[in-house]
């Protein structure tokens, strides 16, 4: 029963969205909405387990010597602040929490945006050394693209922009459908294969 | 009767059917969305084609290609055994539990939590979303109690981290420089993270092993990790792993529908060919 009745309310549920997108009958777009307001419920119950957990992890941490010490202090100590100010002075406009969001929060979150520069930069070059065949054909096929999109490469022909427009509108493009058709037909046959309960890892059980 | 001619005959006489089985009244308008109707047929036949190719997949042996990254799994789980390092399951940051990629992952993140079990190596299992994280614990549980090592289960190490997307991405940073893990399994629907996450995992001499459904950072995946599974992989591997016949069924039925699909598309092009816009005017 543990199982059998998650499965049976995933399939009515999984049968009952699909089926909500073709159908337009007040009733149902109702029920839909429904469904809708009951997700955003569960969420922001599953959230709070999620927060207690994130305290109780970083209090044990806290709790035990070691390098991770710190850091579990200063986690609970970012949550405590942003909860008091929060609750005590509100998170309008002008608010001493929005004044942290904007001020330590997000160049934070820009910091750790802006090392995407320098791994784009480390991770072209672990891919494009001549390994083999197809790595060779990655490092062409880059460096075309890479001409075609700078100056110099018009400079060379007037051609090579020509050239590249081609190699992103044509077979980079179909490349790209090929695997969107697979990913498409893989999410549908899982999505099949959840409703009719063939499929039940996320219940954390494997028998049927 | 010349070959164009049998051709507008038999494309006029599937597109008069198609046409008459649309719902045309006030009342179906009403209740029904007739602009979807291709999508509808296309959803009954993924179905009918998926369903038979499980129920006619008792008992049978199939054959899958080898696919070099889950063939890896082992000896990622090996290599960190032997360094005494713990496995690293990330579902990535852009998806729910109701996106089939992220239930595609968990069915991996099963078997990946049986051996790691086996192996008596921790599995850490950070994730943005709590509703995840609670179907994560119970799934590598079940994994831990299939390989007869409930004894290792540490929920601690399932746990919720941050939604906010960079701060994931600082957060699973930090235990990956940390806890340095032997592997890393990067599965499930990525965004800006994947990058990075993928080269700090390098940087921490972790053996990456990547697969989303998104073609953009798949081509990043491409680059920065050691193996990758490429589009419908990330779907096909849990039958490819568990080796269960009704699953491998369901990808015998992808396989299926592709050949609908490329036959669908090869006779829209010669029907274009002959002026006849029947299969891509009644797609569009």
């Amino acid at each position: 029963m543990r199982t059998r009745l998650p499965v049976i309310i995933c399939g009515v549920f999984g049968v009952f969205m699909a089926a909500q997108y073709f159908i337009t009958a007040e009733p149902v777009t109702a029920m839909y909405r429904a469904v809708l307001d009951w997700m955003q419920i569960i969420f922001v119950c599953a959230l709070l387990v999620g927060i207690l957990n994130v305290i109780l992890r970083q209090l044990k941490s806290a709790a035990r010597p070691g390098p991770d010490r710190v850091y579990a202090g200063i986690a609970l100590f970012g949550i405590a602040l942003m909860v008091v100010l929060g609750f005590g002075w509100g998170i309008g406009r002008g608010s001493a929490f929005l004044w942290v969001f904007n001020n330590v929060q997000a160049p934070m979150q820009t910091t750790v945006f802006s090392l995407l520069a320098f791994y784009v930069a480390s991770a072209a070059y672990r891919g494009f050394r001549a390994r083999h065949f197809e790595s060779a054909l990655l490092i062409a096929a880059a460096l075309i693209i890479l001409l075609g999109r700078v100056p110099i490469g018009e400079m060379i022909s007037s051609h090579v922009p020509a050239v590249v427009s081609w190699v992103l509108n044509v077979p980079a493009v179909a490349a790209k459908r090929a695997i969107l058709i697979g990913i498409g037909l893989g999410m549908t046959a899982t999505a099949i294969k959840v409703i009719a309960g063939l499929e039940r890892a996320y219940l954390g059980s494997r028998t049927r | 009767m010349s070959l164009t001619g049998g051709v507008k005959r038999l494309t006029a006489i599937i597109g008069a059917v198609a046409l008459a089985a649309m719902p045309k009244t006030a009342f179906a308008a009403d209740w029904f969305a007739v602009e979807r109707t291709p999508e509808l047929v296309a959803v009954i036949i993924c179905t009918i084609v998926v369903l038979i190719a499980v129920l006619t997949a008792r008992n049978r042996k199939f054959y899958v290609r080898p696919l070099p990254g889950l063939e890896a799994i082992d000896d990622a789980l090996g290599r960190s055994t032997e360094m005494g390092a713990p496995v690293m399951y990330i579902t990535g940051w852009g998806g729910d539990l109701a996106r089939p990629t992220t239930m595609a992952s968990l069915a991996i993140l099963s078997s990946v939590a049986e051996k790691s079990a086996a192996f008596g190596t921790p599995i850490l299992f950070p994730s943005h979303d709590p509703v995840i994280v609670s179907a994560a614990q119970d799934t590598i549980r079940e994994g831990y109690t299939s390989a007869g090592r409930p004894d290792l289960y540490r929920a601690d190490d399932i746990t919720f981290v941050t939604q906010s997307q960079l701060g994931y991405a600082a957060a699973v940073d930090g235990m990956m420089a940390r806890r340095k893990p032997g592997a890393v399994f990067l599965l499930g629907t990525f965004e800006g993270e994947a990058l990075i996450l993928a080269e700090t995992a390098h940087s921490v001499g972790a053996v990456q092993i990547g697969g989303t459904d998104s073609t953009i950072q798949l081509s990043f995946f491409l680059v920065a990790c050691d193996y990758t599974l490429i589009g419908e992989e990330l779907f096909a591997a849990s039958g490819y792993i568990s080796g269960d016949p009704l699953i491998l069924g369901a990808v015998r039925g992808q396989d299926i529908l592709k050949i609908i699909i490329v036959a669908t598309l090869v006779i829209g092009v010669v029907l274009g060919l002959f002026g006849n816009d029947l299969i891509s005017g009644w797609l569009n």
